[in-house]
């Protein structure tokens, strides 16, 4: 093809960088699997292009009705999973503090009681027929979104002999560009393995293991219903200031 | 004490874990009817414009082993080198063509698979033309942030080497990794966590 595009500069600008000491390094050996799952060679450094400043976009009529309810997403008709009823609610903002509307949020976590329904874990706890452990929703326009869930259990897994994940809710999160990607997990409040999780303590900066645990949100709840948490996810801002996007030599 | 910049820290990482398929992919792993189908299984359309091709291979550990659990995703440009969505500045890109999609490694051969096409060539930021190329990010069990690397042509020497990321990459060897082989429409693209033809990754 040689009709190429005129390069103009994306008024969605580049996105700031990531502060890298913030979020996990790559090599954290009491969490092994990291151990030949990890780069050793540094990481390329540049600023975004466009290929980094775009991303998917994804709709509303991807959104099924029962996608942000995982009591009834897999249950039989009339049924219900088990487990203490909770809603998860929050907003997802940049680092400059904006709501990022119409950003997927995709979430999966065990059932009740510690166990996934997946053919590799073999934790004898048992599966809850009416719990398939998945869900989705679009935070709105002020970057507001909320699920229905139960709350999961801890779990043992095999690391060191006797570790055990604290109860947690893996999320998946698109914001307007790729650069933006990520994926975390949502901690509770009070949970007294949080100390003691590797994967948590691959983190070094006490305050970002606080970023992801979820307090107890009381004025949320629904009385007689379900008890709420709060956990609002940042994502990475774009450049705001006026002297941004121009090309070199302009 | 000096102002306080009241800017947010990004959410820290963590790694998808070995069921992310749960979340990501259910349908994969026998959790159906809760998504008719699983996101970004299909980038393409009968009316898509471009070049049909394939990218396959498998993403290795430090000890050879495929990561049999990893999620690749892919986000590319469509045939003329445009992407969807409201951030693309310079056009509309082709409608039937997603530009995002979503791979399992097969969880006995560790393969992953895309069917796309072939993307145009993008614009570096000064104006340069970038080698046509796709970019993908990888989670599995292990991996504490998603790891963003590329996957540029064999059929495209000319412009690889007036590529701007790679000729800041320098080396040779290094820029090697990058490169996916094509034979027929099939490029192979095998992504080495770590060892001595290590893949590149980006931080971007």
């Amino acid at each position: 093809m040689n009709d190429v595009l005129p390069n103009r500069p994306s008024d969605g600008g580049a996105f700031l960088p990531r502060d890298r000491a913030w979020h996990p390094r790559a090599l954290t050996p009491d969490y092994k699997t990291t151990v030949l799952r990890s780069p050793r060679q540094p990481l390329i450094s540049f600023s975004n292009t466009l290929s980094e400043m775009t991303g998917p976009v994804f709709g509303h009529a991807l959104i099924g009705p029962l996608d942000n309810d995982l009591i009834h997403n897999f249950a039989r008709p009339g049924e219900a999973a088990q487990g203490p009823r909770i809603i998860v609610h929050g907003r997802v903002l940049d680092e400059q503090a904006r709501p990022v509307p119409g950003a997927l949020i995709e979430f999966w976590q065990a059932n009740a009681a510690g166990r996934y329904r997946h053919k590799q874990d073999d934790y004898l706890a048992p599966l809850d027929p009416n719990f398939g452990g998945c869900g989705r929703t679009l935070s709105g326009e002020d970057g507001r979104y909320a699920f229905r869930t139960i709350k999961p259990g801890p779990y043992p897994w095999p690391n060191r002999t006797n570790d055990w994940r604290p109860s947690h809710i893996h999320f998946s999160i698109f914001g307007s560009g790729f650069a933006q990607r990520l994926i975390t997990q949502m901690y509770f409040e009070g949970d007294p393995l949080i100390p003691h999780c590797p994967i948590l303590g691959s983190l070094t900066d006490p305050r970002a293991i606080e970023q992801l645990i979820a307090p107890l949100d009381l004025a949320a709840t629904i009385p007689m219903d379900s008890i709420a948490y709060k956990f609002d996810i940042v994502l990475r801002g774009r450049r705001s200031t006026p002297f941004e996007n121009r090309l070199e030599g302009n | 004490m000096p102002q306080a910049l009241d800017r947010l820290s990004e959410t820290p990482s963590q790694t998808a874990g070995p069921y992310v398929h749960i979340g990501l992919m259910p349908n994969f792993v026998g959790i159906g009817g809760v998504y008719g189908a699983d996101l970004g299984g299909s980038l393409l359309t009968d009316r898509t414009r471009g070049e049909r091709i394939s990218i396959a291979g498998r993403v290795l550990d430090g000890a050879e082993e495929p990561v049999r659990d990893c999620v690749i995703e892919l986000w590319q440009a469509d045939s003329r080198g445009l992407y969807q969505g409201p951030s693309e500045p310079r056009g509309a890109a082709d409608p039937a063509f997603a530009g995002w999609g979503r791979a399992a490694a097969d969880p006995h051969t560790g393969i992953y698979r895309f069917e796309t096409i072939k993307p145009g060539p993008v614009p570096f930021p000064d104006g340069r033309l970038q080698a046509p190329h796709v970019s993908l990010w990888i989670v599995a069990r292990g991996i504490n942030i998603g790891l963003h690397t590329r996957m540029y042509f064999s059929d495209e020497q000319a412009a690889n080497a007036a590529d701007p990321l790679l000729l800041r990459i320098g080396n040779a060897a290094r820029i090697a990794t990058l490169i996916g082989q094509r034979t027929g429409n099939v490029l192979s693209f095998d992504v080495r966590l770590q060892g001595a033809d290590e893949t590149v990754f980006f931080d971007s």
